[in-house]
């Protein structure tokens, strides 16, 4: 019995519960006693205390049950097998998994007590799993139907239980904070163990090469991450010299001067800009604009790589238009007409009431709109990963080719990998600091942007 | 140093200037109704700018992506030789399969075009997609019985043929791409003249998985594990988004600790979607053992992913509906949840749905975080369940925007518009939902 057809089957085991309850809350209540719930929601909490636990159980054992199956198999390996790397302990454990699917064909002796313990475990795992979550299932049911009586606080218990539920579900969100924090922080640090984190922050090479011997010359590979640092910021200065005015402007004229007719088509056009996979925007980058800004130098007499920080800088300053529209729009909305009609009032223009007293209003917000839109072109992956290159160059000359770290997390990531060279690690390194980069920008964006919320509000 | 009145500095700037202030005014009139009308021209060319960006970026890929809704066959007349082939009449599925079909096609097109020598052959058989001999054999499958008879099908081309018929035929001699020879050329022009050689609606780009043959790669596989990933991130964030949405709407505490958690939210939507890959990684992967490019595990990433963007949709849902009707549950006797699921929820309903479809559209197109969880794995078969190893359609298009073929290219560009579609037709039953369904209080 595998995990789905478990769920299924404490799935409609609970669909029971509620209808057991329900009848026997009713003929309670048809001996002419009065109860204090309605009948659906002894119904309800039947169903609840029958399935949460037993779901709960379930969902917890298919989480742990490989790291602790394979936690048991790597203690009946042989001896001198346990002592090695990780990464070697890994590959056996694999082999054992395989060796144990394909029952009985056995090339290594020394893992048979290993392959036998696990197709021993994996029938008692199921029959405990299956038999653990079936009783937990069948007592609670028991428990509870025992339970109903008039005096039973049904309503008050169940609802006890789902707020307990929702709780846990708003508590998902903070898991994955935590998560993200935990895993990118451990990898990291195991990196700094190996680099040096300021050679890492202030190094000025990047080749991230490991030997695959020891002694090979150039072994030990450089973290130096400045030239990624540098390309993300000239790439992202790229887009933003495109998107901020450009986004700014169209901002202005939706919200101050486009009749509503205009207003009801170009605002939904620009938004679909928005909504364009950023794949698709790599695409356009590397196979239209990346061609087209070569031709056009090449007939200017320019020398242009052909995966310029240029064209992945244009093409994710369009992407990011959108955002820094629909963001300013909405702050430019927030500012109150008593502002412009005092302007207007003093005989200023249409213009100058924007630029003179609008946008200085609405500056706090724009500038966490435009905060926003650049933690957006720092952490974009698609477009750069198939636009720009990944040679790691330090350079300010945007017909250059130069690597973001973003294209670096996914180069060292993608594909297989052992965990713990420090080629994967440095990408764990590369994720921190842009998690912590982006985070600081958008904490201190939204902090901005209630600010100015309130202000006005 | 005294402070001049606003009247004497008027005067004593007419004095000096011997202009008046509105003299002065009229006189910069000009200067600043054209500064408006510059104004405003920037503005609409902004929004011009943004426009045709996207009207450039469709056009684009349209134009290079509608050919590969159309493949080129040959109409080919051959007989299934029981005897060369080993077949009878009562053959099973597995002889069939083990049949040599690409032997009796290159022995029908070595009778037909007689090639010279052995070069000729290999040039000849070139033409040829190496699907073709897989062409019979499926037909062979679904109808044992034509073993022996005259069969007539449309013989699937090779990826240059098919490019060359679509793209450069009409071109001279001198700009054709040089992967056709001129005895290449020959052979096709005289298929040509018997008019065999034609386009047809490409049905393999929507029935096959991924291949390293152009010809017969498909998207088939792609979609079924983008619909099963899509599937697994909405079984677990609708829920669970809707859920924790209620609770900080109604039921937190107005608190220090709610008050991290809603910060937390609104910062985690603004995560970049990679991080979310490496967090798949090291927790999923490396610590609870789920395996690799799986859609059980691409929907588990990007259900932590859109999570934040349904929370915060479904709350803005939740507040819009007013409070006379939490008031007037209440005054009935209802009960907080009760007040909450029956009336308020029903209410934010359209709203969170509308917020969702939002969420599964982004979750459609992510590809970065899909990169980092192994989900870039050349796969072959369709995904039958959300454990069998699949691909998903935005990392289709990645993987195959990498290849040099031109007919990958067209390719990569006919799925860009399948995922399009995709995307306009859940954005559009947003809208639809929204303006049917949302009430306006």
């Amino acid at each position: 019995m595998n995990f789905s057809s478990l769920l299924i089957i404490v799935l409609i085991v609970l669909a029971g519960a509620y209808f057991l309850g329900r009848n026997r809350a009713r003929a309670i209540s048809h001996q002419g006693m009065r109860m204090h719930s309605l009948p659906n929601q002894y119904g309800t909490l039947m169903a609840l205390w029958t399935g949460v636990p037993a779901l709960i159980l379930l969902v917890a054992w298919q989480l742990l049950e490989t790291p602790i199956i394979n936690h048991l198999l790597i203690a009946k390996l042989p001896a001198a097998m346990q002592a090695a790397e990780p990464a070697i302990i890994e590959l056996t454990i694999s082999k054992v998994y395989n060796l144990a699917a394909s029952a009985g064909i056995n090339a290594d002796p020394s893992l048979t007590p290993a392959v036998e313990h696990l197709i021993a475990l994996n029938e008692r795992t199921l029959l405990l799993n299956s038999g653990m979550a079936l009783s937990l299932c069948l007592i609670c049911l028991v428990v509870t139907y025992k339970r109903i009586s008039p005096n039973l606080r049904a309503r008050v218990e169940m609802e006890k239980i789902v707020n307990a539920l929702l709780l846990a579900s708003s508590g998902v969100a903070v898991l994955t904070t935590i998560g993200i924090l935990a895993s990118v922080l451990l990898e990291a640090w195991m990196f700094f163990q190996i680099v040096n984190p300021l050679d890492f922050l202030f190094g000025t090479s990047w080749s991230p090469q490991v030997a695959l011997r020891a002694d090979q010359a150039g072994s030990s590979g450089s973290f130096g991450a400045v030239p990624l640092f540098a390309g993300t910021v000239l790439i992202s200065l790229i887009a933003m010299i495109i998107a901020v005015p450009i986004g700014l402007m169209s901002a202005i004229y939706l919200s101050e001067y486009a009749s509503s007719n205009v207003r009801k088509y170009a605002k939904p056009a620009l938004e679909v800009l928005a909504g364009i996979p950023t794949v698709v925007y790599g695409f356009f980058a590397a196979l239209t604009v990346a061609p087209l800004i070569r031709t056009l130098g090449a007939d200017l007499g320019l020398d242009v790589s052909s995966e310029s920080a240029l064209a992945a800088g244009l093409v994710m300053g369009i992407m990011i238009i959108p955002f820094v529209s629909s963001l300013s729009d909405d702050v430019i909305n927030a500012v109150p007409q008593s502002l412009r009609d005092g302007s207007f009032g003093l005989g200023a223009t249409k213009n100058e009431t924007i630029r003179q007293v609008v946008i200085p209003a609405a500056l706090p917000g724009i500038v966490g709109a435009i905060m926003l839109a650049v933690s957006r072109a720092i952490g974009e992956t698609m477009i750069v990963a198939m636009a720009a290159g990944l040679a790691a160059n330090l350079t300010a000359n945007p017909l250059d080719s130069v690597t973001t770290v973003t294209v670096q997390i996914v180069t060292l990531l993608v594909g297989d990998q052992e965990f713990d060279s420090p080629k994967t690690l440095a990408a764990f390194a590369l994720g921190l600091v842009l998690f912590l980069t982006t985070l600081i920008l958008n904490f201190v964006a939204l902090k901005i942007v209630q600010k100015y919320r309130e202000q006005y509000d | 140093m005294t402070k001049p009145t606003a009247n004497t500095m008027t005067n004593n700037f007419e004095k000096n200037s011997g202009l008046t202030t509105r003299d002065k005014v009229e006189k910069s009139l000009a200067r600043r109704r054209a500064k408006e009308t510059r104004f405003r021209l920037y503005g609409m060319a902004s929004v011009l700018f943004g426009v045709l960006c996207l009207i450039a970026l469709f056009t684009d890929i349209a134009s290079k992506g509608t050919a590969a809704f159309k493949q080129t066959s040959l109409t080919t007349s051959i007989t299934l030789d029981g005897d060369y082939l080993n077949l009878t009449k009562d053959s099973t599925v597995d002889e069939i399969r083990f049949a040599n079909f690409d032997g009796l096609i290159k022995r029908h097109f070595a009778k037909e075009m007689k090639p010279k020598s052995r070069s000729d052959k290999r040039e000849l058989f070139k033409l040829l997609s190496s699907g073709a001999g897989w062409q019979i054999q499926e037909m062979l499958i679904a109808d044992p019985t034509l073993v022996n008879s005259s069969i007539t099908f449309e013989l699937l081309m090779d990826d240059d043929v098919d490019q060359w018929f679509k793209h450069d035929r009409q071109l001279s001699t001198a700009e054709t791409n040089d992967r056709l020879s001129d005895k290449q050329l020959n052979w096709l022009s005289q298929w040509i003249e018997q008019d065999r050689l034609d386009t047809h609606f490409n049905t393999l780009f929507f029935t096959n998985g991924d291949s390293r043959e152009p010809e017969l790669a498909g998207i088939h596989g792609a979609i079924k594990g983008t619909l099963l990933t899509l599937m697994v991130t909405l079984i677990l964030s609708f829920p669970i988004g809707i859920a924790a949405a209620i609770y900080l709407e109604e039921f937190a505490p107005r608190n220090k600790l709610t008050e991290i958690v809603e910060i937390n939210i609104n910062n985690l939507a603004a995560v970049p979607s990679i991080i979310f890959g490496l967090l798949g990684m090291a927790i999923f992967i490396n610590i609870f053992g789920v395996s690799r490019s799986t859609p059980l595990l691409g929907g588990l990433v990007l259900t932590l992913m859109t999570l934040p963007t349904i929370i915060i949709s479904a709350r803005a849902a939740i507040k819009s509906v007013p409070p006379s009707i939490r008031e007037a549950a209440y005054g009935l006797g209802a009960s907080k949840n009760q007040v909450v699921f029956h009336h308020v929820l029903p209410l934010a309903m359209p709203g969170m749905l509308t917020g969702t479809i939002i969420g599964m559209a982004q979750a459609l197109g992510e590809t970065a975080p899909l990169l980092m969880i192994g989900m870039v794995a050349f796969v072959v078969d369709v995904p039958g369940f959300i454990n069998d190893p699949s691909t998903v359609l935005p990392v289709q298009i990645f993987l195959w925007s990498d290849s040099p073929e031109r007919a990958f290219l067209e390719r990569t560009s006919g799925a860009i518009l399948v995922l399009l579609s995709f995307l306009i037709v859940m954005n559009t039953t947003a809208v639809i939902l929204r303006r049917r369904l949302e009430r306006r209080w």
